[in-house]
């Protein structure tokens, strides 16, 4: 058995005392340190491979894991919320892909759409409103006030005099009547409405409403039913 | 210098076998690792000073990785395990960092 290491005390100094320590021995101490240093050395390798292997969850705990379990699930949920809307866009694009029921579907709508811009004819039930303006009294704002109060109550399509309202459609104060979308409106004007005649008829009657405020204004208004309102007029594009 | 050795040999087997941690030791293997870096500056710490003694650091190495081991487990227990091993490594951490300037101190006098 050798001596214990012990090393003189002059020599326990600077670069000395490291040389020293490096110097090849070949005790049982030195053996097992050494083979401590061996699992040392394997259980960092090992250590390091597994966390650059699975960074993130290797060293989280149970708390972490539990909240990244729940972000997952949260999201998951969302994305088959995504999924489950997506497929039933394609189921009906499948369904509108058998046959012309597609092409009619996209005809309507076209038509639907047309009317509401005014770009087509139409015709149907409907009322006409002529407000007769012996007194020059009627302005801009009393034309848009009529005009909205249609809309508000449900007419699908307004002719005022011979332009088709559409939504861009406006009233300026002009020598000699109305400019309605630039084109000039002389009294009397007459709004052709299409739309449930009866309920037309109850907006525009409410007191304080259209009709009371024309006449205020001084004018005389004629507010009719009709079964069948044809409107011509037709707005390009 | 065997011990030196030892290391690189360690170092070598591991990425030569490239082993996987078992699950149950993946909380517990980096603290002990820890824990064992403590022992080892201690012991060269320990040599430098002349003061070195195979036993002591056998044990110490053995007893500072159950021990972290063992407390990051016991916190893992009550709940408190994240808390209890960040604690566990700071401390081992200091005494790391002490060890390293005592044996800065002997190696460069300063």
């Amino acid at each position: 058995m050798s001596e214990p290491e012990r090393t003189r005390p002059e020599d326990l100094r600077g670069w000395r005392v490291l040389a020293d320590m490096l110097r090849p021995r070949s005790t049982p101490g030195q053996w097992v340190g050494a083979l401590l240093c061996v699992v040392l050395g394997f259980a960092v390798v090992a250590q390091v491979r597994s966390t650059d292997r699975d960074s993130t969850f290797a060293t989280a705990r149970q708390d972490e894991l539990v909240g990244i379990l729940s972000d997952l699930g949260q999201r998951s949920e969302r994305l088959r919320g995504d999924l489950r809307e997506l497929e039933r866009t394609r189921e009906e694009l499948v369904r509108d892909g058998e046959g012309a029921a597609a092409v009619e579907e996209a005809r309507r709508r076209a038509t639907v759409y047309g009317l509401l811009a005014g770009t087509l004819p139409a015709e149907g039930p409907g009322v006409e409103l002529v407000a007769a303006d012996p007194a020059g009294r009627l302005r801009a704002v009393h034309l848009l006030d009529a005009l909205e109060e249609l809309r508000d109550a449900g007419a699908e399509v307004v002719q005022i005099g011979d332009v088709r309202a559409g939504v861009g459609t406006h009233f300026v104060d002009a020598a000699g009547g109305i400019a309605a979308d630039g084109r000039l409106l002389s009294a009397p004007y007459r709004f052709l409405a299409i739309g449930d005649p009866h309920t037309l008829t109850t907006a525009l009657n409410i007191p304080g409403g259209v009709v009371r405020t024309l006449q205020g204004s001084g004018a005389t208004v004629a507010l009719s039913q009709r079964a069948k309102v044809t409107v011509r007029a037709v707005r390009s594009g | 210098m065997i011990v030196l050795l030892g290391l690189l040999a360690g170092i070598a087997l591991g990425l030569l076998l490239d082993p996987a941690v078992p699950l149950w030791l993946q909380p517990y293997l980096p603290i002990a690792i820890v824990a064992a870096l403590d022992a080892v500056f201690g012991g060269v710490r320990a040599r430098l000073e002349g003061v070195f003694d195979e036993k002591v650091f056998v044990v110490s190495f053995l007893s500072n990785a159950v021990i972290a081991a063992l407390i990051v487990f016991l916190g893992d227990q009550l709940g408190v395990g994240s808390q209890l091993s960040t604690g566990v490594v700071v401390v081992l951490g200091i005494r790391i960092f002490s060890n390293a300037a005592a044996i800065r101190r002997r190696v460069f006098g300063a």
